[in-house]
């Protein structure tokens, strides 16, 4: 361990050293350090599967750390569980709000701290403390009314208050914003100024760049289980924020053709064109169109609506405006089923929740969408499975090389690998795939850009969504920029690099950025 | 593949195993089978005679629970079948014409295949969560059923009915093969087939399926249905044996057997992974350990705590994590896990 351990002059009200969290198999935090400091606003920054929210569940006590210390208000802890946390002090707001909706406001705002009167609850005391607590943080609603009758906004802010009734030295927010619009974002940050100047530390963790900027006095990066670094949110400009959060993996990657200078040809009809494409309140009307051959390349931060487009391309989501075309015929695809219809594949950013069926094998995943396609009575044969499994686990350097592998035991890699090998066995003429390499290790990450440029080369039409900003301007001939829900711009790819890209996403100003070009 | 599948049987198998020799010790007649007008008789023989209602309908459970729902509906299903088949039978001129009786039969199924294609479509289209979508019909379909017998027990005197449950073909009983065409129809359907595997992507993973192109909708619906056609099959059966449509007591609590002898068989109620071999066993050990019952003379005061017992028993026996807690403890000197934070 490093001898970073040492008590400082100064305790701060949480002070985490040399913080590292290990599930079966996976590093999830590794040597991270965090200090929050009274009276300041810290976010903590990073993409999906840096850590955040691993670092966030080792505060509250939800995980228990492999190694490394937790000083809370300057005394060594350790938590077993949440109620250990909030007893130290650190109170947490989830993303979703976790109150009761079906009780009262005042009963969720004291809920475990009801006041008493001989053994029995003293509702008037109860609606009294409540009403106090909420008005501290300038909210005046009826006590009595129910939870679920109001906005999420409100509820949050009950949410806040109840956090507040232990005397909690830190207060953790977890993407409270997400669900808010403008106003009550305005209104929660308010409260959030109002706490830290009464010296609550307050750690915050949000996707939306803007609001990083709006509300915090320091920030933590962490990028792959990893602490980058902690710096004054004044010192740090938006661009430079991204690059340390994107990080770059040169290496072994650039050994890759730049398959992003290969010329497409745009004349004829593109393989599928939507025009304004939407869903209320999920993704503002866009217009995207992919070619044969072309690897079209979403770039954005999570939250951008890059996700939320391929979805209602897919038809996961069904979209609620707009029109789309596979190959000059019209189609309405609102369902997966259509899509696969029309020789359309797609693969999840979430691999557990939407892609490996966990307790199958890995020749029966692969094979799922062959078969799915088919229907149920018309079963592959056996040895028409097995030719199909061995020729994909070979291609994709699945391993193990095992078919009767359950697909659970594998490594994220190798079960993306599978997934992309199921989408691929259904022969499509489009394959849409979202974060493919997310969270998995640079072989394998190398391994399935390598495929997805072999086959976009072969004449497949390839949308492909990456965090990575690199991975995208290697890749793809046609990069189309996402932010806050709507596509923001169009750019051709070997003319611009990363540090391009940064600055067209991190851009301020929500205009049409000027090196935008309109590819025909 | 071979060897996992002999894996997972091996808990179920044991159980079952273990029963019949603790049987065999208390009484040795237990094992025997006589031999009468070329008819084979015996306690081994009742137990697969007697199983076969619960053997359909386990068999229709193990699909729906696959797709990680239930069927609660399954007794009151038997219930209507049997109610419409009997009333059908006594409103005929000819109880004991073959015409009659297999009319009634078909009847009582068909109406059975409705009733679960019902359950279909609440779980399936309307979104119904499964425990509450068929608990409308365990409730509902009593009162059918004693509507369709007018609340009265329906008696019959037809032979060819009575002969379904009660009849021996070459020497074995009747109702044994009605379950061995059943298993076999089943584990064909699901395995020669595509559906066994679509049915446990669905149960496992029902979003994952959907992105991959499984039409879901279609799986669980018909996993509805073929219970309710087998709930329909097993109340034929049952009334076939006491020649009678009770409404209040055909397929009585049958479900919590068919869910029971579903887990003791190894699938999980969490849905996915199934296994139709797993189910058989598990039926033969419920129907085997009632027949213990009878067969060891346990007063009937004191039956239900004893049935009790042993299947807490033998469920714990079956416990990967209880199994793995044993052979833990009897092999552990792992030292305590030292956190590196001092108090």
């Amino acid at each position: 361990m490093t001898s970073h351990g040492t008590t400082t002059a100064v305790t701060h009200p949480v002070e985490l050293r040399g913080i590292t969290v290990e599930f079966p198999g996976v590093k999830a935090l590794d040597d991270v350090d965090l200090t929050l400091r009274a009276g300041e606003v810290h976010t903590l920054m990073g993409e999906n599967g840096a850590g955040k929210s691993t670092l966030i569940k080792a505060l509250t006590g939800v995980y228990p750390i492999t190694a490394g210390t937790i000083g809370v208000r300057g005394v060594p802890r350790e938590f077993r569980s949440t109620a250990d946390a909030q007893a130290a002090g650190v109170s947490t707001v989830y993303q979703e709000v976790n109150l009761c909706p079906n009780l009262s406001v005042g009963e969720n705002v004291v809920l475990g701290h009801e006041p008493r009167r001989f053994g029995r609850i003293d509702w008037a005391a109860l609606h009294r403390d409540a009403a106090r607590h909420l008005a501290s943080l300038g909210v005046h609603i009826d006590t009595r009314s129910l939870l679920g009758s109001h906005s999420i906004a409100v509820q949050q802010l009950v949410a806040i208050a109840r956090a507040m009734v232990t005397d909690a030295a830190v207060l953790v927010l977890d993407e409270p914003t997400s669900s808010l619009d403008r106003t009550e974002v305005e209104q929660l940050f308010a409260v959030i100024r109002d706490l830290r100047d009464r010296g609550v530390a307050i750690l915050f963790v949000t996707h939306f760049l803007d609001q990083v900027y709006e509300i915090s006095d320091r920030l933590t990066v962490l990028r792959n289980g990893r602490l980058v670094g902690e710096y004054p949110a004044a010192e740090l400009p938006r661009g430079e924020l991204i690059s340390l959060m994107i990080g770059r993996e040169l290496d072994e990657l650039d050994a890759l053709s730049r398959s992003a200078e290969r010329t497409i040809d745009r004349t004829g009809e593109p393989v599928l064109r939507s025009r304004g494409i939407g869903r209320r309140g999920v993704l503002d009307p866009t217009d995207i169109e992919v070619f044969d051959g072309e690897v079209v390349g979403l770039a954005g931060l999570l939250g951008s609506g890059r996700t939320e487009l391929v979805r209602l391309l897919f038809g996961a989501d069904r979209p609620d405006s707009g029109t789309t075309t596979v190959r000059g015929a019209s189609a309405r695809i609102g369902s997966p089923r259509q899509a696969i219809d029309r020789r359309i594949a797609f693969s999840s950013e979430d691999r557990r929740a939407e892609g490996t069926i966990s307790d199958l094998t890995v020749a029966e995943n692969i094979i799922l969408g062959i078969q799915a396609k088919r229907g149920a009575l018309r079963k592959m044969r056996k040895a028409e499975q097995d030719a199909i499994v061995d020729e994909y686990i070979r291609a994709l350097g699945v391993r193990p090389a095992d078919p009767q592998a359950l697909i659970r035991n594998l490594s994220g890699g190798n079960q993306q690998k599978v997934l992309l090998a199921r989408s691929l066995a259904t022969a499509p003429q489009l394959i849409i795939l979202d974060e493919p390499t997310r969270g998995i290790d640079v072989g394998a990450k190398a391994d399935i850009q390598r495929k997805v440029a072999e086959l976009a080369e072969q004449g497949l039409a390839v949308v492909f969504i990456s965090s990575e900003l690199e991975e995208v301007v290697r890749l793809a001939q046609r990069i189309v920029v996402m932010r806050d829900r709507r596509k923001i711009g169009e750019l051709t790819s070997h003319d611009i690099d990363v540090s391009d890209l940064v600055e067209v996403i991190a851009q301020e100003s929500p205009e049409t950025p000027d090196h935008v070009e309109n590819v025909a | 593949m071979r060897r996992l599948v002999r894996q997972r049987l091996f808990w179920p198998i044991a159980a079952l195993l273990t029963l019949i020799v603790v049987n065999t010790i208390a009484r040795p007649s237990f094992i025997s089978v006589t031999v009468r007008d070329g008819q084979l008789y015996g306690p081994l023989l009742d137990i697969l005679r007697n199983s076969a209602p619960l053997m359909l309908v386990a068999l229709g459970m193990t699909i729906v629970i696959a797709t990680r729902g239930i069927d609660l509906s399954v007794g009151a299903i038997m219930a209507v079948s049997g109610a419409v088949a009997l009333t059908i039978i006594a409103g005929s001129p000819s109880p004991d014409d073959l015409g009659t009786v297999l009319v009634a039969i078909l009847a009582g199924i068909a109406v059975a295949l409705v009733l679960g294609l019902w359950n279909g479509f609440l779980v399936a289209v309307v979104g119904i969560q499964p425990i509450i979508a068929t608990l409308v019909l365990m409730l509902a379909g009593r009162g059918v059923a004693l509507l369709i017998t007018g609340g009265f027990i329906t008696t019959i005197n037809s032979e060819p009915y009575r002969f379904l449950a009660q009849g021996y073909v070459f020497g074995l009983p009747l109702a044994l093969y009605v379950s061995l065409v059943a298993i076999a129809i089943v584990a064909v359907v699901e395995r020669r087939t595509a559906l066994g595997v679509l049915t446990e992507s669905v149960g496992i993973n029902p979003e994952a399926s959907r992105l991959a192109g499984v039409r879901s909708r279609g799986i669980v619906w018909g996993a509805y249905a073929a219970s309710g056609l087998l709930a329909g099959l097993a109340g034929i059966l049952y009334s076939s044996n006491i020649s009678a449509a009770d409404a209040n007591a055909a397929g009585l609590y049958i479900e919590l057997d068919a869910i029971l002898a579903v887990v003791l068989g190894g699938t999980s109620l969490m849905g996915g992974k199934f296994s139709i071999a797993g189910t058989v066993v598990g039926v033969f050990t419920i129907q085997t350990l009632k027949s213990t019952i009878t067969f060891l003379g346990v007063p009937p005061a004191v039956s239900p705590l004893f049935l009790a017992i042993i299947v807490v028993i033998v469920v714990l026996i079956q416990s990967p994590r209880l199994r793995g807690g044993i052979s833990r403890l009897a092999t552990s000197s792992r030292a305590p896990k030292t956190p590196e934070v001092v108090r």
